[in-house]
């Protein structure tokens, strides 16, 4: 197990880092960026065996794909923070001229982003691409892919699913973001989806759950649980409830900070839950 | 007059599958995928021959162009195929954000363009698929008009590393350009050399702009035919030095007027060399069921269509 203080500490700074971003430019999306902030700490820190530097092809390596791009804050702060371009490049996030869109894209050349995203959906479908390419190239690294749940609501989805199970793409790990809000309220209320575990599950996916989607400590044991149960013939889906906003009291449980970047005063509350650990882009 | 021979009909989608099945053999990067339209794509060789290669996706081609899009990370070059519109209007946004806007090195195979895939009507029959593809920026737009520059155009684009749209027909049509060819993206052909009329085509018109151009020489008109293959990026130098000579031109296209070839050589020549031009080309409107020929005169878009075009421009000289 890696040091969880550790990874703890940089999940801090990665909040502040998110809040910081957002409220500069007073745009972005906090939301989702805080709810997956433990999620990508533990996968770029711990969980993904990654090479040094960024080549596009990724080969000798495990992937991710991010498809909820819109929680590009939490994807850039981490992506920095592990090295792959300065940390002080966060300070051009959404500025013109910057290498950090709105939402993420290979086009100004970011090294770690390997497909735009930001139109809902497609995510999927190039992890499963990229699974099937290093099935060909005899490559045994895993695809990572992230989603969210209201995501999950365009259709596209639904073919990348079925295919994955039925042509066997096992060594794909789709997890969804289960923190049930979208933009114009809860996923409950927009457009229930069910059962997403049964409907994984009937689509011949391999399921496991994270209840706690925010412990750094529980979402390795889920994604160490969800590769040890790959390469078995079946994709594997990693359901983790987290809460959006969180590490954030005023953010947390609501979908009103999707979009939406805090004023001074909030950004003031925000940073004094989460001091400086590794210190400020 | 050059005299070109038709050395039998065949269906440009057939040459597609020749080169598909020939790049199976000699580039080991190349991978296909298909939206359940294998045999229509011509793609049965290149499955049988290299399975592991081929990729079926069901009816599901959102799926399959972000699929394409993600195996070009490792190396390979994915040809998707199914109809030009299920290639295009389908999946416009996959087309755009994870293969143009993302740059990935993904060839849209497209087949039964335009009208002349015939009695299917115009569900299937995609008039403005050129326009959406043209407007993606970095996108290679090519419409070949027979089976050996089909095959011939197959074999380059695996060579040209960026996003390709290529688009072909169902019907068999004269086979009349040099087999084994050597393509060139973006290079136009001129086919007859003329002084009075540019007569620039592109896909199945071709064929027809040559027989236009012989009724026009028994009626002692000198038409030059120029063969755009690739209307992005147009050869605009062809294109220009042939209007400077002419003094007037009429673009053809199985494709509607508003956003096809037509409207790309407008813009070269509203730039460049203002010339008086005619369109034959479908206008704003959908097609409909009926045998390819029947389409090809009702919806003028055929030799004859293109000597009434020439008639008229040269009036307007």
């Amino acid at each position: 197990m890696p040091d969880i203080k550790q990874l703890e500490d940089l999940t801090t700074q990665v909040r502040r880092d998110i809040l910081r971003m957002v409220h500069k430019v007073n745009s972005g999306h906090p939301g989702g960026s805080l709810g997956c902030a433990e999620f990508f700490v533990a996968l770029y820190q711990d969980v993904m065996q990654r090479n040094d530097g960024f080549n596009m092809d990724g080969k000798g390596e495990d992937l991710f794909f991010l498809s909820n791009g819109h929680i590009s804050p939490v994807y850039y702060s981490v992506l920095a923070r592990s090295g792959y371009f300065p940390v002080d490049e966060l300070n051009t996030f959404r500025l013109i001229n910057s290498r950090l869109q709105g939402h993420p894209t290979t086009h100004e050349g970011l090294p770690g982003v390997r497909i735009a995203s930001g139109s809902l959906g497609q995510g999927m479908s190039v992890a499963i691409g990229a699974a099937e390419t290093k099935k060909l190239n005899n490559d045994k690294h895993i695809v990572y892919s992230l989603h969210g749940d209201g995501e999950l609501q365009e259709g596209q989805n639904w073919e990348a699913i079925m295919y994955a199970s039925g042509n066997k793409v096992d060594n794909l790990i789709s997890t969804i973001d289960l923190n049930g809000q979208q933009i114009d309220g809860s996923t409950d209320d927009v457009l229930p989806m069910g059962n997403l575990k049964a409907k994984f599950e009937a689509f011949g996916w391999t399921v496991v759950e994270v209840e706690e989607g925010n412990s750094i400590e529980a979402i390795i044991k889920g994604l160490e649980d969800a590769k040890s149960k790959s390469g078995q013939g079946k994709p594997v889906c990693v359901l983790l409830k987290t809460v959006m906003g969180n590490g954030v009291d005023f953010m947390m449980h609501t979908h009103a900070w999707h979009g939406k970047a805090p004023n001074d005063d909030q950004l003031a509350i925000g940073l004094g839950q989460n001091s400086e650990t590794l210190g400020d882009y | 007059m050059i005299e070109y021979k038709n050395t039998g009909n065949k269906d440009t989608r057939s040459g597609f599958g020749a080169g598909l099945t020939e790049l199976g053999q000699t580039n080991d990067n190349v991978v296909a995928l298909c939206a359940d339209l294998t045999g229509s794509l011509k793609m049965d060789d290149f499955k049988a021959n290299h399975p592991d290669r081929f990729f079926q996706v069901g009816i599901a081609e959102a799926n399959m162009i972000g699929m394409a899009a993600g195996m070009t990370i490792g190396g390979k070059i994915p040809f998707t195929g199914t109809f030009a519109n299920f290639s295009t209007g389908r999946v416009y946004d996959q087309i755009r954000q994870s293969v143009a806007y993302s740059h990935k090195n993904v060839k849209i195979c497209a087949s039964h363009a335009g009208v002349t895939l015939g009695e299917d009507g115009a569900t299937h029959q995609i008039l403005e698929d050129i326009g959406l593809m043209k407007m993606l920026p970095g996108m290679t737009v090519i419409n070949t008009c027979d089976y050996n520059q089909t095959k011939a155009a197959t074999l380059a684009i695996a060579k040209h590393h960026g996003p390709v749209y290529l688009r072909f027909g169902r019907p068999k049509v004269a086979n009349f350009t040099p087999e084994n060819q050597t393509f060139e993206i973006g290079k136009a052909v001129y086919l007859q050399i003329g002084n009075d009329v540019t007569i620039v085509a592109t896909g199945h018109l071709v064929w027809e702009a040559l027989e236009a151009a012989k009724t026009l020489n028994e009626k002692g008109i000198s038409a030059e035919v120029i063969n755009i293959h690739t209307i992005k990026p147009l050869d605009v130098d062809a294109i220009i030095n042939s209007v400077k000579k002419t003094g007037c031109v009429v673009t053809c296209e199985e494709h509607n007027y508003l956003g096809g070839l037509g409207e790309s050589v407008s813009r070269v020549l509203a730039l460049h060399h203002p010339t008086p031009q005619e369109f034959v080309a479908t206008k704003d409107t959908f097609g409909e069921s009926g045998t390819p020929a029947q389409l090809m005169d009702k919806y003028g878009l055929n030799a004859k269509a293109i000597v009434e075009a020439s008639l008229t421009v040269l009036k307007r000289k």
